[in-house]
């Protein structure tokens, strides 16, 4: 009884739909340790990081396919996991929804069997009724009776997203979900997803390798390197603040920042971002909300006001840092929202540049790129 | 012809597949998903039969179930008779030396199964036993048809389990290939010649008709 009423209090204490701390050692000597924390309510988290840092892991360690050794995962209240107690609850019992990687639909069954695959608890009216409720939701009207192999690839992923959020889960977890489709695809069905996944107040976990898939998709990033988890934040401070050089680099992009399109003109949009608007080239996709990446190497200093040239953004700022990185220096700026350029060094010593310098941040359009982020 | 070898064989090897298929797929499905490091000791147990004389296994299934081992004595006092010479008898051997024939295709057939599909429905919250049965056995029935067919053609023509545990008793323990032996035995070469025609007839149709149907619905 005791344990019981500590468990309310402490879901009522902490709004914190999912706390995992965990480790997984392998017999090959790799050890996996994550901590993650995720609120109630929708929001995206990602796990981003090169093949084989143990994301994957993870997420099945969350669903219950794999057994850590060491830690704890609780969700809502309830314990999914826990080494000292010996509690490891099954896949069945912890309520998720799985994405596979290749969406692992049965082949041998209808789409709406696929869909209704999970429902087998339920009375034949209350699936039927949760069945075409999903078709709709998810535009498969008229390929209810096909088999899996007779869809196209964005279809089998609306199958097994249907398959999955039709039973709804307390928590989603997506392994890779667009890396099945091919590259045009792929970058409609990025904000597509982000779209479908936010009518379900529940929190989402995505893994993915893909930068420009974790930048469209998530509200949060976890950065994993070598079965550890390295820095994890909202995704522009993520980014735009890497707490050390290897995630900068995992990251690759040194610059994002959350922008409105105030207006598209002739393939060239203006966004907004803070104070300052920004000229870039629009994304393929329509979007008011953007997240604006700028590469570090594509920002170009100049000392005093701007002359004629033919770079479109032209942005005061004030050097915040000089870090020395090999044959570089990685500058940061403030020109009202933070910005970092990486110069060769000798070109930063002839400039002379010193922290607190007056400088213009020159951005030519094309180097800005805009992922639509609704 | 001899038909109560043939009837008596039937009913053998009907009775052998039916007990392979009830208790030879859960033990072949636990085979190929188990990670269970000891899993190649009881692989190599269940292969035993198929390199093994099969005069070698009745023989020690002989001494196991006689009147004067425990475990013929515990038949005798459940059921009162006794196992060796008996139809119960040799049905017991016959299945310990069709267990290959079973198992090997159903392992295969189910390590062919893609993992994530079992996942996919344990996550689904479907159990352990219904992703077998809606998941598994639906994927997997091609393999586990040929282990059958297998199964029931090997043991129609199992001799030398069933000579060493029944013996020669018509209607009891003669099964075709026993009769043969007794015809070649009493130089009575044109009926062990029908039987044996007969045998080839049914063994070729069958193999012919186990290859047809799995080419007609390949794995999807």
């Amino acid at each position: 009884m005791t344990q019981i009423a500590h468990d309310k209090t402490d879901a009522h204490l902490n709004p914190q739909e999912l706390v995992a701390t965990f480790e997984k050692r392998f017999a090959g000597g790799a050890t996996i340790t994550a901590g993650l924390s995720l609120p109630a309510g929708f929001s995206v988290t990602t796990l981003f990081g090169p093949s084989g840092c143990g994301k994957t892991t993870v997420l099945r360690c969350l669903a219950g396919l794999e057994r850590p050794n060491e830690g704890s995962i609780r969700a809502a209240g309830k314990v999914w996991f826990d080494s000292q107690q010996k509690i490891c609850l099954t896949p069945q019992q912890r309520d998720i929804g799985f994405l596979f990687q290749d969406y692992a639909l049965f082949p041998h069954l209808s789409v709406v069997e696929n869909i209704a695959f999970g429902l087998h608890v339920c009375s034949r009216h209350e699936r039927d009724q949760r069945v075409a409720e999903m078709v709709q939701m998810f535009d498969l009207k008229g390929l209810e009776s096909r088999r899996t192999h007779q869809i196209s690839g964005g279809q089998q992923q609306r199958v097994a997203l249907a398959r999955v959020l039709v039973r709804r889960p307390r928590l989603l977890l997506l392994d890779e979900p667009l890396s099945a489709l091919d590259a045009t695809l792929r970058e409609q069905l990025r904000i597509e997803l982000r779209r479908r996944l936010s009518l379900f107040q529940i929190p989402v976990i995505v893994v993915t390798h893909d930068r420009v898939e974790a930048i469209a998709l998530s509200d949060h990033l976890v950065i994993m390197e070598g079965g550890r988890i390295r820095q994890s934040g909202p995704v522009e401070q993520v980014i735009t603040r890497p707490s050390d050089l290897s995630v900068a680099r995992i990251v690759g992009v040194e610059t994002v920042l959350v922008g409105a399109i105030l207006n598209v003109h002739e393939g060239l949009a203006t966004v907004q971002v803070g104070r300052t608007t920004l000229l870039a080239v629009a994304p393929t996709i329509p979007a008011k909300c953007v997240h604006v990446c700028i590469r570090g190497e594509d920002v170009a200093i100049q000392k005093g006001p701007s002359g004629e040239t033919s770079v479109r953004n032209h942005l005061p700022a004030i050097i915040q840092s000089l870090t020395p990185e090999g044959p570089l220096v990685r500058i940061g700026l403030d020109c009202g929202f933070d910005l970092t350029a990486l110069v060769t060094r000798p070109a930063c010593t002839e400039l002379q540049l010193k922290v607190g310098d007056q400088v213009t941040a020159n951005l030519k359009a094309p180097a800005i790129h805009l992922i639509a982020h609704d | 012809m001899d038909w109560q070898a043939i009837l008596l064989t039937l009913q053998l090897a009907t009775s052998t597949t039916a007990i392979l298929f009830v208790f030879g797929l859960p033990l072949a499905y636990w085979l190929a998903t188990t990670r269970w490091r000891g899993k190649f000791l009881l692989e190599s147990i269940v292969m035993l039969p198929l390199v093994l004389p099969p005069t070698v296994l009745g023989f020690y299934i002989l001494l196991a179930l006689g009147p004067y081992s425990p475990l013929g004595q515990f038949y005798e006092r459940v059921t009162g008779g006794h196992l060796p010479f008996s139809f119960s008898g040799i049905l017991l051997g016959s299945v310990l030396g069709n267990l290959p024939f079973a198992i090997r295709p159903f392992v295969a057939a189910f390590s062919a199964l893609d993992r994530r599909l079992v996942e996919a429905s344990w996550c689904l919250g479907v159990s352990r036993f219904e992703t077998f049965r809606r998941v598994a056995l639906p994927l997997c029935w091609p393999g586990i048809l040929a282990g059958l067919v297998l199964t029931f053609a090997h043991a129609v023509g199992e001799f030398g389990v069933v000579l060493m545990l029944g013996g020669n008793i018509p209607g009891i323990t003669r099964t075709i290939s026993v009769s043969i032996y007794d015809d070649v035995q009493a130089l009575d070469y044109a009926a062990a010649a029908r039987t044996s025609g007969l045998l080839i007839v049914f063994s070729f149709t069958v193999l012919c008709l186990t290859h047809l149907l799995q080419r007609r619905r390949p794995p999807a």
